[in-house]
């Protein structure tokens, strides 16, 4: 970790602070060759996602008679009328359920981040740098090697099963407090800091009224990636919960999945299964396009996978 | 990097050294305060697993006299596992093949977007990276009914021109098919991380190599590859760790080809199938552990062998 550690610094900071001011790739003349071949990959990239959605257009026995690239007659409609009723409507349930565990995982694990990140930055304190050196150790450890001893942990609490169970792990990114660091180092001038102790502030009040502030654009893409790596995490909802009503979108849709490829008579849930996804993904991609650039800068950062 | 707040306040001088520590006491007391938060959670999600998961890895549950103290004898049963061993060489195999095509990959898109010579590069950077938004599980499902012999449209493509279905889901097919997945969702992602350290280089560095009329190419390889060189090492670093981690993909496909997957196609599976199906905890700790040892070695080894590459050239 000590070898990516510096190089990260340098990586961060021209993606997070000048992701509008990077300067642009110089215009030259154009390699039509370079674009044709590019875009012939660009075409595989899409060809799952035009499936995806032509294929939510059909009903099911369209999709066994028709090609699977192009339209058969228009049924999205009723496919999409199908995945909201289907199970006493527990497709929105789930996206419901989606949402909160995203949502208050991103909030929370970056807001703690950059509390921690801020402190390990801004002050130097007995036992800090020891502290330090151990969170960025955890960066290695393999989440999914913790998860089931912490089911097992989850399980004498009685936790498991609960919103809980998905949220608290969640919360725990050491990766976001060593960028939280890299950020405030310098994010947060020393000398405002030294400013609101001379008026007499309390160290607490300068982060919240001072320094909060200026982190903010670091803590937004520390949310960011937690958002996406919460929205999408399909081993630890699984592993946590039993209850049908508390799956998030992942574990209900693959349980779907599995009833639909399983199971005599139930072949019909085929286009309920592709729909949901297309319906699972949708908020997701339209936030893509529409906040590339954070994304972008924030993956930048050096992202963390799921 | 970080400038010591202790160190700036020179306005209290030697003279007023009782109140410096008062004042430092406070600092040490918020920085405490705004550490703890995190350390809590950090303590009970990250350390506190990893020790009960180590301390559950050398018990073992019998069937008469409950809970016994095992030695290593969980650890010499998965390293004597054929199971998992194939896992892991399953996982190695992926570290050899997919991960360096991966990577490539991104790396040319990366140099292909930013060399500024091609048209639509925002609209192709965008289409590139968009399966990061995918859910794995809506990845898995797309690419499973499309390899599907039933209505896949590749199938429907064979055998209109009357071949058979694709061996998709043939023992070696899954490992390409599983491969293929694992690239559309991460060539993106990565191409990203290796674009933003590009973007970074300062454009001086090469400005004069086209004064001089060197070729695009020659730039890419001589200038900006070394220049991100940590990137690329990051980017190493993480396809490590996600492929020894690979869940979703080999979960989902089950459905479609159980006898292919089985119960051990990756060594996460196998874990999961050990702790949920066989109810054995006390040897599923031990897989969880001796994985993620796997990972910290691996990853090591990588560091190890750039550090040495930096230090030849």
């Amino acid at each position: 970790m000590t070898e990516i550690a510096p190089s990260l610094d340098s990586t961060t900071h021209a993606a997070i602070e000048d992701t509008a001011t990077v300067r642009p790739p110089a215009r030259k003349r154009t390699s039509w060759l370079l674009t044709v071949l590019v875009l012939i990959c660009v075409g595989y990239f899409l060809l799952p996602l035009w499936w995806l959605l032509v294929a939510s257009t059909k009903s099911n026995a369209d999709l066994f008679s028709s090609f699977g690239l192009w339209f058969a007659n228009f049924n999205l409609i009723d496919n999409i009328q199908t995945v909201l009723t289907f199970q006493d409507g527990v497709f929105i349930r789930w996206a419901a359920n989606s949402v909160i565990y995203a949502v208050v995982s991103a909030v929370g694990a970056s807001f703690l981040a950059t509390m921690a990140g801020y402190a390990f930055a801004k002050y130097k304190f007995p036992g800090g740098t020891a502290l330090f050196a151990i969170i960025l150790g955890a960066v290695m450890v393999p989440v999914a090697a913790l998860t089931v001893p912490t089911y097992l942990l989850f399980a004498r609490a009685h936790l498991t099963d609960t919103y809980w169970a998905v949220i608290l792990p969640a919360l725990a990114t050491p990766f976001g407090v060593f960028l939280m660091r890299v950020y405030a180092a310098d994010a947060v001038d020393t000398a405002l800091i030294e400013a609101g102790r001379v008026d007499g502030v309390g160290e607490i009040r300068i982060f919240f009224t001072i320094a909060f502030r200026l982190l903010l654009p670091g803590s937004v893409t520390v949310l960011l990636f937690t958002l996406v790596a919460s929205w999408n995490n399909y081993f630890l909802p699984l592993i946590m919960l039993n209850s049908p009503e508390k799956f998030s979108l992942p574990v209900g849709l693959a349980q779907w999945a599995s009833t639909a490829t399983g199971g005599s008579g139930s072949q019909a849930l085929f286009s309920t299964v592709i729909t949901g996804s297309l319906l699972t993904i949708v908020p997701m991609v339209i936030a893509f396009i529409f906040l590339s650039r954070y994304w972008q800068s924030g993956l930048a950062t050096g992202g963390v996978k799921a | 990097m970080s400038t010591a707040v202790e160190n700036a306040p020179s306005v209290d001088s030697a003279s007023r050294r009782p109140r410096v520590t008062a004042a430092k006491r406070r600092q040490y007391g918020a920085a405490y305060a705004l550490v703890l938060p995190f350390f809590v959670i950090f303590l009970a999600m990250i350390i506190v697993p990893l020790f009960y998961s180590g301390y559950l890895s050398f018990f073992k549950k019998q069937l008469i006299g409950g809970v016994r103290f095992a030695g290593f004898t969980n650890y010499t049963r998965a390293l004597t596992a054929p199971l998992f061993l194939s896992g892991v060489a399953r996982m190695a195999v992926f570290l050899v093949l997919q991960v360096p095509f991966m990577l490539a990959m991104s790396l040319i898109f990366a140099l292909a977007l930013d060399s500024g010579m091609m048209r639509l590069a925002r609209f192709s950077r965008l289409a590139i990276f968009i399966p990061y938004a995918v859910p794995g599980v809506v990845a898995t499902l797309m690419w499973g009914y499309l390899y599907g012999p039933d209505f896949g449209p590749f199938a429907q493509i064979t055998n209109a021109l009357g071949f058979g279905p694709p061996p998709f889901f043939t023992s070696t097919g899954m490992l390409f098919s599983i491969m293929n997945m694992v690239n559309w969702a991460f060539i993106g992602y990565n191409m990203i991380l290796i674009y933003a350290a590009l973007r970074s280089i300062p454009g001086e560095l090469y400005e004069a190599a086209r004064v001089d009329g060197a070729s695009e190419i020659r730039i890419a390889w001589s200038i900006k590859i070394p220049a991100i060189r940590p990137a690329l090492l990051l980017t190493i670093i993480f396809s490590v760790i996600g492929t020894f981690q690979l869940f979703t993909e080999p979960k989902l496909m089950f459905n479609l080809a159980p006898n292919v997957i089985g119960t051990a196609w990756t060594p996460n599976l196998y874990a999961y199938n050990i702790a949920f199906v066989n109810q054995d905890a006390n040897y599923a700790a031990a897989l969880a552990f001796l994985l993620g040892i796997v990972i910290v070695i691996v990853s090591y080894i990588v560091q190890l062998s750039a550090q040495r590459k930096e230090r030849r050239s």
